[in-house]
């Protein structure tokens, strides 16, 4: 019998092995301090709470080629200024109550989820909305009376009524507005918001 | 029937009497286990429970899709799928738990460290599990504060189980961790034991990074991507890799030698891809841009260790000829082999690069994808073990060639395997009309939703997915019921594989 070759034997991959899982783990751990330093929020890639007061909208960016968050001016939300602490507690609550009530096993939220229900990363900008005007009043409607005030587009699937309270519904609204400013790196593709007649 | 059936009340006693008749009925025998076995076989009915359980509310949710008015405010579709996915997750952490002390003092070659721990750990387990699940059916879904997030859901896909639930889930990981580490200390170390070993302190010790809440979506998928892929893309396939090696051993006489080698080469390609493969899932969560390029990279390599895998079974089981002692538990050992590299491998792989994930995130790609990678990956290993340890237990019978009713083990892995691809094949179609209609032409918006929900193909798709989930619960039927009377009444002895020095 011929010697095993140094490549195959079993010393030189528990080496591999220890080494490669070693080396992955670090980079990893110094790519995740980047990561969560670029991603706080009050950052370029998320922005602060208080980003609720302002207009948020999704549109091509030519240069980068790829869809891009726009923040503009003021555009308040239940026609209140929020300071960065007020901000902050209403979207908690809003995060919260879409955890306690498990939207994601039905929807997505930045993608990620059950394929049951529409994807909420720019719910906030979808032209379901009807108008700008009438989106927040809307929203609340339908956090309260998903039954009611249900549009099922022809499928038959409604939201249930998750006993969501007029404060938890503003949460969730301030949350989903919050989450809409989010630069996603370009997803979702090809997006047209409730302001593209405006433009 | 036995004698023991009529016993009135519930006492203990009268609980054990009927464990008794059950186990007499089944004819399976106690005395042919070690210890650690007895605990094995425990960890492996709750299993096969739990898989009936993630049957049963998948062909609820499929319903759904079908019939949404079916249950509606009463089950809807988000419990049915909570109940769907934990069950699954659930079921594959007992059979791997199960499996690693079913070898473990054959491994060391010494006795169970912490026997009476063990038995409390699975029974604490087992009680936990059955109050999560009764309040995900009864209570459903709570106000949006931390009362709700530590006492009845805490809304994180797989991971939904609630906070006081987390805590005791890594209680029992850390006596099962204690069990293994103690046990392989006493007695002896090997390649297998170091491996398993340290993928347990990664398996256990992630879970903790999916216990806090976070406001900030980003950091909070950005940790909960942690948990769900470091487990299911590295450190469970790393422990399916240890589970391989040891049966190889076990039912093909493979030498040790072999596949403690093919086991290194597997870690080194499992992790040295996994690991930074974490990186798919940080494409679109707000997370920076390198991680397309890492990601893109690191996941495309992922399929390679699953190549190996191929390679490490078809090869040694050709090289012997397929001589085995167990027929079953070897063709689900090579379903397993190939039903990684499929699901896992090429299924993943179709969608992992940046450039068409932007398109198919979120669709029913995924869960084509990850239908058939959790049962390639995983359903398929844990049930050749099931067969391995039922073998045993019915002292140690002839499970080869001319086996009596040997068409139930091959109908169950023909249906459970046709469902499962038909599934695949079923959400693949509605996954490619998504990704074309509502996220390439209309943009995602929820008017492209729906557009692509209620497009013909995709609403036959639904259809198809809904027949071969049929398919795949008459299989696990048929399953269940081969594992309740397989090698019952046989009188001749396994055969005698002798393992290669």
């Amino acid at each position: 019998m011929s010697e095993t070759p140094m490549w195959a034997s079993e010393s030189f991959w528990k080496k591999m092995a220890v080494w490669v899982t070693a080396g992955s783990f670090l980079i990893l751990v110094v790519l995740t301090f980047d990561t969560l330093k670029q991603t706080t929020a009050g950052g370029e890639r998320v922005p602060a709470y208080s980003v609720i007061n302002k207009k948020i909208d999704y549109q091509y960016d030519e240069a980068l080629h790829k869809f891009m968050p726009v923040i503009g001016g003021e555009e308040l939300l239940f026609g209140k200024v929020f300071s960065e602490e007020e901000a902050e507690q209403l979207v908690t609550l809003g995060k919260k109550t879409t955890q306690a009530k498990n939207c994601m096993n039905c929807h997505t939220l930045l993608g990620n989820g059950a394929y049951y229900a529409p994807d909420l990363t720019k719910a906030w900008l979808d032209q379901g909305w009807l108008t700008v005007e009438l989106r927040e009043e809307q929203m609340i409607k339908f956090l309260m009376d998903p039954e009611k005030n249900a549009r099922t587009f022809g499928t038959g699937r409604k939201m249930p009524n998750l006993d969501i309270t007029e404060e938890e519904a503003k949460g969730v609204i301030a949350f989903l507005k919050w989450m809409s400013s989010i630069d996603t790196n370009g997803f979702p593709y090809n997006f047209t918001t409730i302001y593209a007649e405006d433009d | 029937m036995s004698a023991n059936s009529e016993t009135a009340t519930p006492t203990p006693s009268s609980l054990k009497a009927k464990l008794q008749a059950f186990h007499s009925w089944a004819g399976v025998d106690d005395s042919t286990l070690n210890n650690g076995q007895k605990l094995a076989v425990k960890y492996f009915m709750g299993a096969v429970i739990l898989f009936i359980f993630q049957i049963l509310f998948g062909l609820l949710a499929g319903l759904q899709f079908i019939a949404p008015g079916f249950l509606y405010d009463i089950l809807d579709f988000s419990v049915n799928r909570m109940v769907h996915i934990n069950a699954m997750i659930l079921w594959m952490l007992y059979g791997f738990i199960g499996c690693t002390y079913w070898l473990l003092e054959d491994e060391s070659g010494t006795e169970i460290a912490g026997l009476k721990f063990g038995i409390l750990g699975f029974w604490v387990f087992s009680a936990a599990i059955t109050v999560v699940v009764l309040v995900y059916l009864l209570v459903q879904t709570g106000a949006g504060n931390d009362t709700t997030l530590w006492l009845i859901n805490e809304g994180r896909e797989y991971i939904e189980a609630p906070r006081w639930a987390d805590i005791g889930i890594v209680i029992v990981m850390l006596i099962f961790f204690y069990n293994v580490v103690m046990t392989f200390s006493k007695g002896k170390w090997s390649g297998i034991a170091g491996v398993l070993t340290l993928d347990l302190v990664a398996l256990a010790g992630l879970y903790v990074a999916g216990m806090f809440y976070m406001t900030n979506i980003t950091h909070e998928q950005f940790w909960w991507w942690w948990v769900i892929h470091l487990w299911v893309e590295a450190t469970w396939e790393v422990l399916v890799g240890v589970i391989m090696a040891w049966s190889l051993m076990t039912i093909l006489g493979v030498s040790r030698k072999i596949v403690t080698t093919w086991l290194y080469i597997e870690v080194a390609l499992m992790f040295g891809s996994g690991i930074l493969g974490l990186g798919h899932h940080y494409f679109w969560i707000g997370t920076p841009e390198y991680w397309l390029t890492i990601g893109g990279f690191f996941s495309a390599l992922e399929p390679i260790p699953l190549v190996a895998m191929v390679v490490h079974a078809v090869y040694d089981s050709g090289e012997r000829g397929f001589k085995n002692m167990n027929h079953p538990a070897m063709a689900w050992l090579i379903a397993h082999a190939f039903g990684n590299f499929f699901g896992a491998g090429v299924w993943g792989f179709m969608h992992t690069l940046p450039q068409i994930n932007l398109y198919t995130h979120g669709t029913q790609w995924s869960a084509s994808h990850g239908h058939l990678a959790f049962f390639g990956a995983y359903a398929t290993i844990n049930i050749a073990f099931f067969y391995i340890a039922i073998q045993h237990w019915r002292g140690n019978v002839w499970m080869g060639a001319e086996s009596q009713n040997a068409w139930r083990w091959k109908w169950a892995l023909a249906l459970l395997n046709i469902g499962v691809l038909g599934m695949t094949i079923a959400l693949l179609i509605a996954g490619y009309e998504q990704s074309f209609i509502e996220r390439a032409i209309e943009g995602s918006t929820w008017g492209g939703y729906f557009a692509a929900q209620t497009h013909p193909s995709f609403l036959s798709a639904m259809h198809w997915r809904m027949l071969f989930g049929w398919i795949t619960a008459a299989g696990l039927g048929l399953l269940v019921w081969d594992l309740l009377t397989i090698g019952k009444g046989e009188t001749r002895k396994a055969e005698v594989i002798t393992q290669t020095e």
